[in-house]
C-alpha cells in the first residue's frame, strides 16, 4: 500500500498547462516538435518525453457547450499490472517503492513495449525506439523523498491538484466530492481509487472526458487474473502471462 | 482595481466579461474557486466559450463591440425591477443631483448628446452641467423623482435598452440576458456583493472608456462599490503595468496621475489653478484640492535645489504638450510613418507585433534614421528590416539592440492589479552584457548631460537641472551605481528641511510618513504622492510579508503595501450606513467605533466620523469635487451616460440603437485624413466576418519571451483562428487546415480551430459570423509559427484614451490557396 496519493479535482482545472510544463522542467525533458491540428492539446499524446498531458474534450448538446480537461499520467497503481507483466521477463525492470511510486528502471530495455502497454489499463508506458528505455511519470520520487510535493502539484494555481498521505487524500476526496456534487449532481470518483495512487473527482460522466482509460477499463479480466496470480509466485504468473500474449506475434523480444 | 485579488473570494456573484480570467490570470482562479466554494455564482459573457466559460455556472455569447448595449439593458432591468440599493444610491452617488434642463440625450438627438460640433467631432459640454443654488451648492432631489435629476435621466436614457433590442444588437439570446441580469442584480441587497473582472475585452474599443463607465454605474446602483467582494476590477495585462500607469509612463499624465501641463498653462500657478478643483460644499473632502502639494513635491523631486519658489519650482523645465494635443500610440506611429521622427527608443516593447495595423508600424519603423531596441531577446521590432516583405537594402534605419536584464535579474517593486506594491529580490545575474533598465537609463542620462554641457542646444536646462540621486555618489558627483532602494525612497519623498506639523518636528532628510504630510511650499519632495508611505523611516513597507489578517476578509494589511496609504478596498466609506455600521455585517470593511471615535478595519477613506456626525463628517467619494460618485459623468469626451455605438469597422449597415454609426468623438484615421494604410471597410462583402484578438495562457503578450521557450511552443506551436462549425462549413474549411485570415490592412496564415465554442450571431435577423485569433506570434520564431494578428487590426482608438480597437474589426477567412 503506497504511502502517498494525489487528488485531482477536475472541476477546478482550467487547463493552464502549468503542470505539463513543470513536469518538463523538473525532469529536464526536451520539448517535442508539434503542430496545431485544430486543438489546444499538445503534444497530442503521452510520449517518452511527455510524462503528463492535459487532454481536452468539447461536448455540445442542446445548445450547451462543455469543455472538459483531464490531466493524464501514470496512476501509480497499488498492484501495478505493468510490473506483473514485466516480472515475467525481467524481474526488477519495473519496481514499486514505499512512497507508492511505480518506477521504470534501466532494465525496461529488456521488456516488450506492446505487452507492457497492453497490460496498463491507462495506456501509459512509452518506449524510446533507440535506447529501448521505457519512461513515464515518476511521481517525482526524488522530490517526495526530500519532503517536497511533485512538481505538477506544486505549481497548480487553482487547487485542482493535491498531495499527501493516502488516507488523508481519500478522506479529502470524499469530502470534496460532496461539495462538488452540490453543483454537479452527476459527480463521482473515478471508481479505481482502491487500486491507484492518483484519485480523480469527475464532475461529469466519464465519457465526457478524453482519456484512454475509458477504452482500456473494459478489460478488467486481465488485471484481475494477474492480481489473483501474484500470490502463487512468479513462475505460475509467468505461465499465465505467456498464455495471454501468445497471440501477440509482433511484439519485439530481447 | 478598486478592490484586490484576494477580495474576489468574498463575492456572491462574479461576472467575467471583457476578460478571460481563467486563461490570462490563471492564479486569480484560486480566488474565484474559493468564492464558488462559498456558494458564489460565476458568470461568463464572451464572444466565444472560453476556459473561463468552462468553469462558469452560466455562459452567454455576445458579439464583440456591443457591451454597452448588454450592460445598458442591465441598468434598465435594475431600475425597472427595483433591484438598486436605494439608500446607497441616494447617499453616495450623484443620482439625486439636478442637471441643467438644456441637457439633451441620444434618445432625443438621434444618438448625440447636446453640444455636438460635427466638424470638430467634439462636444461643447456646457449643457452637461449641474444646477446650483445662489450659494453655488448643487441642487438635489433626495427622492430621486425630479425629472431633471440624474436618476430620472438615467432611467429615461436606458429605457431604450429593451431586452428585445439588446438581444438584436448583441446576438445574446433574450432568456440568457434576463437570467444574467437577474443573478447579477440580486446583489443590490445590502450584505450581497458582486464583482466584475474585466480586461482588454472592454478597454480595446472605440467605446472602451464608456464600457467601464456603464459597469461603474451598475456597481453604484447595486451598492457594490467600497464593499468586500465588489468593486470595479481591471485585470491588468502585465505584472507591473499598474506600476507603469501609477508612475505615468503615458503621454497625458505625470507621476501620481497629475495632468501633464499644456502649453497655454504657462506658469506653475496657472497649471495648479487649472488642476485644483474647488469644492463649494464644506462636506466634500475634495482630496484633489491638495493638488499643489503633490505637484510641488514632484518638481522638488525632479529638480532638487534648482526648484525654488521664484522659478515656479522649475515648472519651465517640464515638457509641455500643445493644447489639445494627443500624443498617444496611434498618433505617434502615424507621425513616425510620415517621417516626423529621426529616432525611436523601443523600450521593453514589440510594436511591430503589438501595434494595431502592424504593417503600418513596420513601414513606419523604416522611416527612422535610428532605433534603439532595449529588450531581453531580439524581436520583430528591432529586426523589422529583415521581416517579410522588407527590402533591407532600401532601409536606412540603423538599429541598436541594448540587451536588458529580465525582471528576475534585478531588485525592485512590482505593483499588481490590486495596487499592492510588492518588493522583489534579485534572483540571479543577467547574462552577458544584459543590464537592468535603470542602469541603462543612468548611463544614457550622464552621456546626454555631458553632450548638453559640451555642445549646448536649443534648451538644455531640463537636462542639466534634473536630479539623479538614485544611487550612492562618487567623488565626481555622479552615482556609482543605481540603487532601487534610493529610487524607492525618492518616490516616497523626503522632508527637505525641518518641518513642524501639528506639534511634531520632522527632521530634514527624513522620509515623509504619508502624503498627508506633503507641502506646497517646497519643503517636501515626492516622486509620486500616491506612493508616499511606501518606504518610510520604519523601512521598506513594500517588502513586508506579514501574514496576519485580522479583517478576516483577506485584506492582509501587513503583506507588502498598497496605495493609497495601505488602503486595500478604496471608497470604503460607502461600505457603511450613516451610523458607520457596515451594510455587510459578515464582511465588514470598516466599522465606526463610537467608544474610541475611530474606524476599525481597513484604512478608512479619511478618518472623519460617519455621516450621522453631521458637519464633522465628509462625503464618501473623496476624490470627486462634489464628494459623490458619478452616475452622471460629464468628464468623458463622448457623453455623461454611455451610449451604444457600433465598432468603427463594423458588420452591419445601421446601428440599431441610434442614427450614429460609430462613436462621434473618435479621432479618425483614414486614407483621407492620415494615410492609405488606415483603410477601413465596414459592412463590405469582401470582409463580412467580425474579427477579434485575444491572448492565451501559454504565451505572453507578443510572445517575445515565450516563443523562445520550447515547452511553451510545444504546448501552443502555431497561430490559430477559432471559428464556428457553421462558418467552417460555409467556407469548406476542415479542422486543423491552414487558412488565410484577411482584413483591409493585412493578412495572416493560421490553423483553423473549428469549434462549437463559437456560434454565429443572429443580429436582427442577419447571421453574423465571428472569429478570433491570439496575437502572440511573430515571424522571428518559430519559423512555422505564424505572424502577428495585429496585421489585421485597424488604426482607430477609444474616444478618451485612444487605446486601439483591436477587439472588433472585419475580416475574411478562406482556405489557403483560394
Amino acid at each position: 500500500m503506497g504511502k502517498y496519493a494525489a487528488l485531482v479535482d477536475v472541476s477546478r482545472c482550467t487547463a493552464c498547462r502549468a503542470c505539463q510544463v513543470a513536469c518538463k522542467q523538473w525532469n529536464e525533458l526536451p520539448a517535442e516538435k508539434t503542430i496545431n491540428v485544430g486543438t489546444y492539446q499538445n503534444p497530442p499524446d503521452l510520449s517518452v518525453t511527455t510524462y503528463t498531458l492535459i487532454r481536452f474534450k468539447e461536448i455540445s448538446d442542446n445548445a450547451e457547450v462543455r469543455w472538459n480537461f483531464f490531466k493524464d499520467q501514470c496512476r501509480h497503481c497499488l498492484a501495478p499490472p505493468c510490473k506483473d507483466a514485466a516480472d515475467a521477463t525481467a524481474k526488477g525492470a519495473i519496481e514499486q517503492d514505499a512512497n507508492g511510486s511505480v518506477i521504470f528502471t534501466e532494465k525496461t530495455r529488456l521488456l516488450d513495449i506492446k505487452e507492457i502497454r497492453e497490460a496498463c489499463p491507462y495506456d501509459i508506458p512509452r518506449q524510446d525506439p533507440n535506447t529501448k528505455l521505457m519512461t513515464k511519470c515518476t511521481f517525482c520520487n526524488d522530490r517526495i523523498d526530500n519532503g517536497m510535493v511533485p512538481a505538477c502539484i506544486k505549481v497548480c494555481p487553482t487547487g485542482t491538484l493535491s498531495f499527501g498521505p493516502r488516507d488523508r487524500m481519500l478522506e479529502m476526496a470524499n469530502k470534496r466530492l460532496a461539495e462538488v456534487k452540490k453543483r454537479f449532481p452527476q459527480a463521482k470518483l473515478m471508481g479505481d481509487e482502491e487500486e491507484v495512487s492518483w484519485i480523480y473527482i469527475l464532475n461529469r460522466p466519464e465519457a465526457e472526458f478524453q482519456m484512454t482509460v475509458a477504452a482500456r477499463r473494459t478489460r478488467p479480466v486481465t488485471v484481475a487474473r494477474r492480481a489473483f496470480m501474484r500470490p502463487f509466485g512468479a513462475l505460475v504468473a509467468g505461465t499465465a502471462l505467456l498464455g495471454s500474449v501468445a497471440t501477440d506475434a509482433d511484439s519485439p523480444r530481447e | 482595481m478598486t478592490n484586490h485579488w484576494i477580495d474576489i473570494r468574498n463575492a456572491n456573484v462574479i461576472l467575467v466579461m471583457g476578460s478571460n480570467a481563467a486563461e490570462n490570470h490563471p492564479i486569480s482562479f484560486k480566488w474565484v474557486n474559493k468564492a464558488i466554494d462559498n456558494g458564489a455564482t460565476l458568470l461568463s459573457v464572451d464572444p466565444r466559450f472560453t476556459r473561463t466559460s468552462a468553469k462558469a455556472h452560466l455562459y452567454a455569447p455576445i458579439r464583440s463591440g456591443t457591451d454597452i448595449a448588454f450592460l445598458g439593458g442591465m441598468i434598465k432591468y435594475i431600475i425597472d425591477n427595483n433591484r438598486y440599493f436605494e439608500e446607497y444610491v441616494r447617499l453616495y452617488t450623484n443620482a439625486s443631483f439636478l442637471v441643467n434642463p438644456d441637457f439633451k440625450m441620444p434618445g432625443e438627438l438621434d444618438g448625440l448628446f447636446s453640444g455636438y460640433d460635427e466638424k470638430a467631432r467634439k462636444y461643447d459640454k456646457s449643457t452637461w452641467s449641474l444646477q446650483t443654488d445662489n450659494k453655488g451648492l448643487i441642487k438635489k432631489d433626495p427622492s430621486l423623482q425630479h425629472p431633471n435629476c440624474v436618476f430620472q435621466l438615467l432611467k429615461k436614457h436606458y429605457s431604450r435598452y429593451t431586452p428585445e433590442l439588446v438581444s438584436a444588437i448583441t446576438g445574446t439570446p433574450k432568456d440568457k440576458l434576463l437570467e444574467i441580469y437577474d443573478i447579477y442584480s440580486s446583489t443590490g441587497k445590502p450584505g450581497k456583493a458582486a464583482t466584475i473582472m474585466y480586461a482588454m475585452g472592454w478597454t480595446q474599443h472605440t467605446v472602451g472608456t464608456q464600457n467601464i463607465r456603464t459597469m461603474a454605474i451598475i456597481q453604484l446602483l447595486l451598492g457594490n462599490m467600497g464593499v468586500a467582494g465588489g468593486g470595479v476590477n481591471a485585470l491588468r495585462g502585465e505584472s507591473n503595468v499598474q506600476g507603469s500607469t501609477d508612475h505615468c509612463l503615458l503621454a497625458h499624465i505625470l507621476p501620481g496621475y497629475l495632468r501633464v501641463p499644456s502649453a497655454s498653462l504657462s506658469t506653475f500657478k496657472k497649471y495648479n489653478d487649472a488642476s485644483t478643483p474647488k469644492a463649494k460644499d464644506p462636506m466634500s473632502a475634495n482630496w484633489w484640492g491638495n493638488f499643489p502639494k503633490y505637484s510641488t513635491s514632484l518638481l522638488k523631486s525632479f529638480f532638487g535645489e534648482h526648484a525654488t519658489e521664484d522659478n515656479g519650482f522649475g515648472y519651465a523645465w517640464l515638457p509641455k504638450i500643445d493644447d489639445g494635443q494627443t500624443p498617444y500610440w496611434l498618433v505617434l506611429f502615424d507621425e513616425m510613418y510620415k517621417g516626423t521622427f529621426s529616432g525611436f527608443f523601443s523600450w521593453g516593447q514589440n510594436p511591430a507585433c503589438s501595434g494595431a495595423n502592424a504593417n503600418k508600424v513596420r513601414l513606419a519603423l523604416a522611416k527612422l534614421d535610428w532605433m534603439v531596441n532595449v529588450n531581453i531577446f531580439p524581436n520583430e521590432t528591432g529586426d523589422f528590416w529583415r521581416g517579410p516583405g522588407m527590402k533591407p537594402k532600401n532601409i536606412k534605419t540603423e538599429v541598436f539592440l541594448l540587451p536588458a536584464a529580465a525582471s528576475f535579474e534585478k531588485e525592485g517593486s512590482i505593483t499588481n492589479s490590486g495596487r499592492w506594491a510588492q518588493w522583489r529580490y534579485k534572483g540571479g545575474n543577467p547574462p552577458g552584457e544584459a543590464r537592468p533598465d535603470a542602469d541603462i537609463m543612468t548611463d544614457l542620462y550622464y552621456r546626454v548631460k555631458a553632450l548638453c554641457e559640451k555642445e549646448g542646444g536649443a534648451y538644455t536646462d531640463p537636462v542639466l537641472k534634473v536630479t539623479w540621486d538614485y544611487g550612492p555618489k562618487g567623488p565626481d558627483g555622479k552615482i556609482m551605481h543605481y540603487d532601487p532602494h534610493m529610487a524607492a525612497k525618492e518616490i516616497n519623498g523626503y522632508f527637505l528641511k525641518d518641518v513642524k506639523i501639528r506639534e511634531t518636528l520632522y527632521k530634514k532628510g527624513t522620509l515623509v510618513p504619508s502624503f498627508a504630510f506633503l507641502q506646497a511650499d517646497g519643503s517636501t519632495s515626492s516622486g509620486n504622492w500616491l506612493y508616499c508611505q511606501s518606504y518610510t523611516e520604519k523601512g521598506n513597507m513594500m517588502a513586508r510579508r506579514g501574514r496576519n489578517d485580522p479583517s478576516g476578509i483577506g485584506l492582509y494589511p501587513e503583506w507588502a503595501w498598497a496605495w493609497p496609504v495601505n488602503r486595500r478596498i478604496i471608497y470604503n466609506r460607502a461600505s457603511v450606513n450613516t451610523a458607520g455600521n457596515p451594510w455587510d455585517k459578515e464582511h465588514p470593511v470598516i466599522q465606526w467605533d463610537q467608544g474610541t471615535k475611530k474606524w476599525k478595519g481597513d484604512v478608512p477613506d479619511g478618518g472623519w466620523p460617519p455621516l450621522s456626525a453631521g458637519k464633522a463628517s465628509r462625503y464618501a467619494f473623496i476624490m470627486k469635487p462634489e464628494g459623490h460618485a458619478h452616475i452622471f459623468g460629464p468628464g468623458r469626451a463622448d457623453g455623461p451616460f454611455p451610449e451604444h455605438y457600433e465598432p468603427y469597422e463594423c458588420p452591419i449597415e445601421k446601428n440599431l440603437m441610434n442614427a450614429q454609426k460609430f462613436n462621434p468623438t473618435v479621432k479618425i484615421f483614414s486614407p483621407e485624413t492620415t494615410t492609405p494604410l488606415d483603410v477601413v471597410f465596414s459592412c463590405d462583402p469582401r470582409f463580412p466576418i467580425v474579427g477579434t484578438t485575444y491572448r492565451m495562457v501559454e504565451h505572453w503578450q507578443t510572445g517575445v519571451m515565450t516563443r523562445w521557450q520550447p515547452w511553451l511552443i510545444e504546448a501552443q506551436p502555431q497561430l490559430w483562428v477559432e471559428m464556428s462549425k457553421e462558418l467552417a462549413s460555409l467556407r469548406g474549411i476542415k479542422n486543423g487546415e491552414k487558412v488565410s485570415v484577411q482584413s483591409a490592412r493585412g493578412q495572416v496564415e493560421a490553423v483553423a480551430v473549428v469549434t462549437d465554442r463559437f456560434k454565429p450571431f443572429d443580429i436582427a435577423g442577419q447571421t453574423i459570423h465571428q472569429v478570433g485569433l491570439p496575437w502572440c506570434y511573430g515571424w522571428i520564431t518559430p519559423r512555422d509559427g505564424g505572424d502577428s494578428a495585429n496585421l489585421l487590426t485597424p488604426t482607430i482608438g477609444d474616444a478618451n484614451t485612444m487605446i486601439p480597437e483591436s477587439k472588433a474589426f472585419m475580416v475574411n477567412v478562406v482556405r489557403k490557396g483560394v
